[in-house]
């Protein structure tokens, strides 16, 4: 029998339509309060974009980089411009040349990786969060020589009709999210995923295979800048609607390390799971502390004890767990369908000793 | 009865020129040279710290000698590195086991089509059609090697968790994903039982037979090495103390000293 290949199973485009139904049916018409829309919803897509970017940089190639929001700012940052300065390339072009300056800086930023490994690169990458928010700092020429520091976002318009309301940014970031996603997805799972994670697993080897490494890190490192960029811009215009480069501080480039090592390194749907993990677990906890509480514990302490769950988790995780929720959730899958399995057994078992 | 050769032995394919490599001041090998002939399966052999390992990672170019050089096809190669021969069409096995760990076997061997796989990262993005056709022919490729391992049965399996002598056989496998004109083995045998290493013995030869790789193998067990090689060089302290066939080399008594110690 000849193999058949395809790209996307059976499975894959059921849970795709799924996905899509969800958020782009089931989710506008039953959510209406604003607050979702503007406080989860879109920072949730927009993270989540800037976690795929650290999984292709961390997960998938194995770097250790930290300074996703450095790459954010200047995708942020970028796209301000444009929209300022170029207004011909309309709210699409500039997010993408947007991600492209990114990428600019992700290369010259990821060029240490090719001599330092580990945690002596996740220091020298650290240089692109302080460098980027120095320059953007520095140079008044980047806001625009606003003496105030925070300057309001331009409103978005696409093809002459305004996406101002927060039902329409949450499509317009869903719309982006979903492409990207899609995107990333392929080239995980193509020849380019295949020579990411031989350079992850065993370098030397991949070398031998025709893997150039300069290329592939070079590469890796591109693109996951590409997706901070873009993510930082979408951040910026739909959620913050504000730039200033403090929101693009190193506490943002940790959340996402979070949200990497949380959701599963070296998977897609990791970063969705992890970035909807710590978004909503202050959420949860803040209800908790209200509700049940009913605000006998003070707003500070339950926020340190975000902090303590996080870092426990963190080290939970990495422990029992290293490929982090989206593995618990494959695991939770298997069993229950085995479940489902033994169940049907048992139930043609009984239909069987009924006819006899 | 002489067997008829698919392939005939031809003309020296690989030749390793008066190599030196030393590190600090240790010196690993010293002033080797030797050469391989095309579709021939060559062995070198030698008690242990002899040098194998470091002269099948300078032919590789993952160690750069300090003297002399390696040519392929005749012309000395410059700036060796294991990427450059990778593309001039040498592929290689490692003695500690190199593969990619997390990934499945067909991944593993996938990784091996690299070289043919000429579509970039925006085409495979995109999945552009002939990005398809392409991965078709890669996965297919590497199916027909699978079941020439005959290993089908694990080829979705992370190889991290398969035993070692299935390892052994999963990077034989990548290597040969490549296409390459010579494979050097690094100790394919090493740590496999004996009807593990009959198998091992059988693809090598199988492969210098159906398709005329020429193979470079560094192996411990001389009774082995003996069996399936055309011509053995043989390795003591970084030093060539004997070349040629298998019969030659056992009546060699410089070899004989080596292998079981003379009395000084």
């Amino acid at each position: 029998m000849k193999p058949v290949f395809m790209t996307y199973t059976k499975k894959d485009l059921i849970n795709l339509a799924v996905c899509m139904f969800l958020s782009v049916l089931i989710i506008p018409s039953f959510i209406t309060t604003e607050y979702w829309y503007t406080s989860i919803l879109i920072p949730w897509l927009c993270l989540a974009l800037a976690t795929i970017g650290q999984q292709i940089v961390m997960g998938y190639t194995g770097q250790l980089a930290l300074g996703a929001a450095g790459f954010m700012a200047a995708g942020a940052f970028a796209m301000f411009n444009l929209i300022l300065r170029v207004p011909d390339l309309g709210f699409v072009g500039s997010l993408i040349v947007s991600g492209l300056i990114a990428a600019a800086f992700g290369i010259l930023f990821g060029l240490p990786s090719l001599k330092v490994r580990g945690i002596y690169l996740m220091v020298a990458t650290l240089a692109s969060q302080f460098f980027i928010i120095w320059m953007i700092d520095k140079f008044g020429w980047f806001k625009n020589y606003d003496s105030s520091g925070i300057i309001t976002a331009q409103d978005i318009v696409i093809l002459g009709k305004p996406f101002t309301t927060p039902l329409a940014m949450y499509f317009v970031c869903l719309a982006v999210t979903t492409v990207l996603t899609l995107l990333a997805m392929n080239m995980a799972r193509g020849s380019t995923g295949r020579n990411w994670m031989a350079v992850r697993d065993m370098d030397i080897a991949a070398e031998s295979m025709g893997v150039s490494l300069l290329r592939t890190k070079v590469q890796a490192f591109a693109i996951s800048a590409f997706y901070c960029g873009v993510a930082g811009a979408l951040f910026a215009f739909c959620y913050l609607k504000s730039l200033e480069p403090v929101a693009f501080d190193i506490k943002l480039s940790f959340k996402i390390l979070f949200m990497c090592i949380l959701g599963g390194l070296g998977t897609i749907n990791g970063a969705f799971i992890g970035a909807a993990f710590i978004l909503l677990f202050p959420v949860l906890l803040n209800a908790i502390g209200n509700n049940v509480f009913h605000g006998a514990i003070d707003a500070t302490i339950i926020s340190s004890i975000e902090q303590v769950i996080f870092g426990g988790l963190m080290i939970v995780f990495m422990i029992y767990e290293p490929l982090g929720m989206a593995k618990l959730w494959e695991n939770l899958k298997q069993k229950l369908s085995l479940k489902l399995q033994s169940s049907n057994v048992k139930n043609l078992k009984s239909s069987l000793s009924k006819k006899s | 009865m002489e067997y008829e050769r698919k392939f005939k032995i031809g003309k020296p394919i690989l030749e390793v020129n008066n190599i030196s490599l030393s590190f600090g001041g240790v010196k690993a090998i010293t002033d080797t040279s030797f050469n391989v002939l095309e579709h021939e399966v060559r062995a070198i052999i030698g008690p242990n710290g002899a040098g194998k390992s470091s002269m099948l990672n300078c032919i590789n170019g993952i160690y750069k000698p300090q003297q002399g050089s390696v040519s392929f096809r005749g012309q000395v190669v410059p700036n060796i590195t294991p990427n450059i021969m990778a593309q001039m069409g040498l592929s290689r096995t490692f003695q500690n086991l190199a593969l990619f760990k997390r990934m499945s076997v067909l991944d593993n061997i996938l990784v091996g089509r690299k070289l043919h796989t000429k579509t970039n990262f925006l085409e495979v993005a995109l999945q552009l059609p002939k990005v398809k056709k392409e991965e078709k022919l890669n996965r297919e490729r590497s199916e027909e090697i699978i079941s020439f391992l005959e290993i089908e049965d694990i080829k979705d399996t992370p190889v991290g968790k398969l035993p070692y002598g299935l390892q052994k056989k999963v990077e034989l496998g990548r290597a040969l994903a490549t296409d390459s004109t010579i494979i050097l083995l690094d100790e394919p045998m090493a740590g496999m039982n004996v009807e593990e290493k009959r198998d091992m013995c059988r693809f090598i030869l199988k492969v210098n037979d159906e398709l005329g790789t020429t193979m470079v193998l560094i192996e411990h067990d001389m009774g082995v090495v003996m069996d399936i090689s055309d011509r053995v060089v043989v390795l003591d302290y970084g030093k060539v103390i004997g070349d040629g066939t298998p019969d030659e080399v056992r009546s060699n008594q410089k070899v004989i000293d080596a292998y079981l110690g003379v009395e000084h």
